[in-house]
């Protein structure tokens, strides 16, 4: 414990940090950011990739597998944006179907049978809207993984590198802990999304972004993060980010492994359960 | 010259009945109460509203399933005298100060005579006790906030402990935006609700109406072990105009409705509202604990 509290994550009264919730909105988007396979690549030893759903096909926008996070072997689920422009139309620019969260399901479930741990990496603007994910029940498999993941018999962290888009984030958020880059947000719905519906206007997103409270910083004030974890001011230095989680996501996964599974369910969701709890009980 | 119309065959008043819109028919007989006749947007037909609520808010003409009241839909489905509210006091606050929600909401407690956007309580149905929640569209469109899933899994949780099955009826715009994150928070805090009920074996029924979409569509709306649908109800993850922006080009004929859905295997049965009672009825005996003689 006294280890993970000496390691630099964010400093909550750095003010000199602060930075407009747009602005980390454009960061989290931002070109050349590293993407979910960048984070398998650099956490996970002897990464094999896993495909398909077993039901209909497999989503290109989710790279899911198994590896040794260092002698530790984990279920590694992400969703991969791609960096050039072919690999973002073949990887749908991040945004998944509904094969996508099944096929995230069924890694969870094997993850369970062999008691690994899961790791979820989130990075997407949402869940695809289009004829085909409705037609395949986007709505339907994210709520079988909100129901899923709430009671699935193993430890599950949920890291934040980039976007996390409302329901198409959740969907794989359902965990004990979620852990957010400092340049990652997670909201209801996009600040341009947000501006448009209500002020019929999206170049107010950025009162909109504010309004939304959807930094990582926000996220933890709001009970809904445990962890922001510092990004360096150069890209080039992400390796840091790569050793720090690498050390945080093993003491963490060696400390929840010691609880009953049982408690750990409790606390899953206990997490979740108090969120508006406390206004309810204050009327 | 001759008068325009001179060679028209007069035309019987009762031809005219139910094609005229309720519009002209008002400006016909201005003596005639506003709310006496409802106009149906299917067929457009045009009908005493008294023939409409007989008949559980479905038009008689061509089956079509108004918008009903939360209350009202309860009075048509649940026995008499047999509802006691849960949580009724329950009300939101703008717990992120989002800018024009307390406005909002206190102009949704006014149009809607409740203090929120879902119902919750205790029910018989066909002398079967079960929990119910109704969903209130006309509550900021019934969308989900804190309130709303604290309500939710509060139901979920009374019924797991007392073994009660749980009916819900559901229409939604999905989650409350004004409540930022914290609202999505509350698909994971039903789903889990819902999955503490259903592993004690108990039997949970959704009747998704017109419109159920978004955040409520990826959670509890969809977890039943039985979902039911009314006719021609818009169910969705993502609504028909975002798709269609996303997408660009226009959606197909019946996309998203209830016939689509149970096309494609997402809904058990489509029940008409006039049926419900009864096919619930039904279930609920089919799913009772209690040897039946």
């Amino acid at each position: 414990m006294e280890l993970i509290k000496n390691l630099p994550e964010m400093d909550e009264g750095d003010d000199a940090r602060r930075m407009d919730a747009y602005k980390r909105v454009a960061a989290s988007r931002a070109k050349g950011r590293p993407t979910g396979m960048d984070f398998i690549e650099n956490l996970i030893i002897d990464f094999m990739e896993f495909h398909g759903d077993r039901r209909y096909g497999d989503d290109p926008a989710l790279v899911a597998g198994v590896g040794k996070l260092k002698n530790m072997p984990v279920t590694v689920i992400a969703m991969e944006k791609g960096h050039s422009t072919k690999e973002k139309v073949k990887r749908n620019f991040g945004s998944m179907h509904p094969e996508g969260y099944r096929k995230a399901l069924r890694q969870m479930k094997l993850a369970e049978k062999f008691g690994r741990p899961v790791i979820c990496i989130v990075d997407t603007s949402g869940a695809y809207c289009g004829i085909q994910a409705e037609e395949r029940g986007q709505g339907q498999a994210i709520a079988e993984n909100l129901m899923e993941m709430m009671t699935l018999r193993t430890p599950i962290i949920t890291l934040f590198i980039g976007e996390g888009g409302s329901g198409g984030a959740l969907g794989m958020a359902v965990a004990d802990q979620v852990w957010m880059l400092e340049n990652s947000f997670y909201s209801v719905i996009s600040p341009e999304g947000c501006a448009s519906i209500l002020w019929k206007d999206a170049s107010k997103m950025k009162e909109a972004a504010e309004s939304l409270r959807l930094t990582a910083r926000d996220l933890k004030e709001l009970g809904v993060a445990e962890k922001v974890i510092r990004e360096p001011e150069m890209e080039k230095d992400f390796k840091k980010v790569y050793y720090l989680l690498e050390d945080l996501l093993y003491d963490a996964f060696q400390k929840s492994k010691k609880l009953p599974v049982e408690e750990l369910l409790e606390q899953r969701y206990e997490k979740f359960r108090k969120i508006g709890r406390q206004q309810a009980d204050g009327r | 010259m001759l008068k325009k119309g001179l060679f028209r065959k007069p035309k019987n008043q009762l031809e005219d009945y139910g094609k005229t819109s309720v519009r002209e028919m008002r400006e016909q007989h201005p003596e005639v109460p506003d709310d006496m006749f409802l106009s149906c947007p299917a067929c457009k037909g045009t009908m005493l509203a008294e023939d409409v609520n007989q008949n559980c808010g479905v038009c008689p003409k061509c089956g079509h399933h108004f918008k009903i009241k939360v209350r009202e839909r309860m009075e048509i489905l649940l026995d008499p005298g047999s509802f006691a509210e849960l949580d009724a006091e329950m009300t939101s606050r703008n717990l992120i100060e989002f800018p024009g929600y307390d406005k909002k909401l206190q102009s949704a407690r006014n149009v809607s005579g409740e203090k929120e956007g879902v119902v919750c309580g205790t029910a018989a149905i066909g002398g079967f006790p079960c929990a119910v929640f109704f969903m209130n569209g006309d509550f900021m469109m019934g969308s989900m906030g804190t309130v709303v899933g604290e309500k939710i899994a509060r139901i979920f949780e009374y019924a797991a402990e007392r073994q009660l099955p749980v009916i819900g009826w559901t229409v939604s715009g999905g989650a409350r935006m004004q409540e930022g994150i914290l609202s999505l928070m509350q698909m994971a805090k039903t789903s889990g609700a819902v999955k503490r009920h259903s592993d004690r074996g108990l039997l949970y029924v959704t009747v998704l109406t017109d419109p159920t979409t978004g955040g409520v569509t990826a959670s509890f709306a969809m977890e039943g072990d039985v979902i039911l649908a009314e006719p021609g109800a818009l169910i969705g993850f993502a609504g028909p105009r975002v798709i269609e922006q996303t997408i660009r080009q226009k959606l197909p004929e019946g996309f998203q409705r209830a016939e689509f859905l149970l096309e494609k295997g997402f809904v058990d049965a489509i029940v008409k509202r006039q049926d419900q009672r009864e096919y619930l009825r039904s279930l609920l005996a089919l799913h009772s604990k209690e040897v039946l003689v």
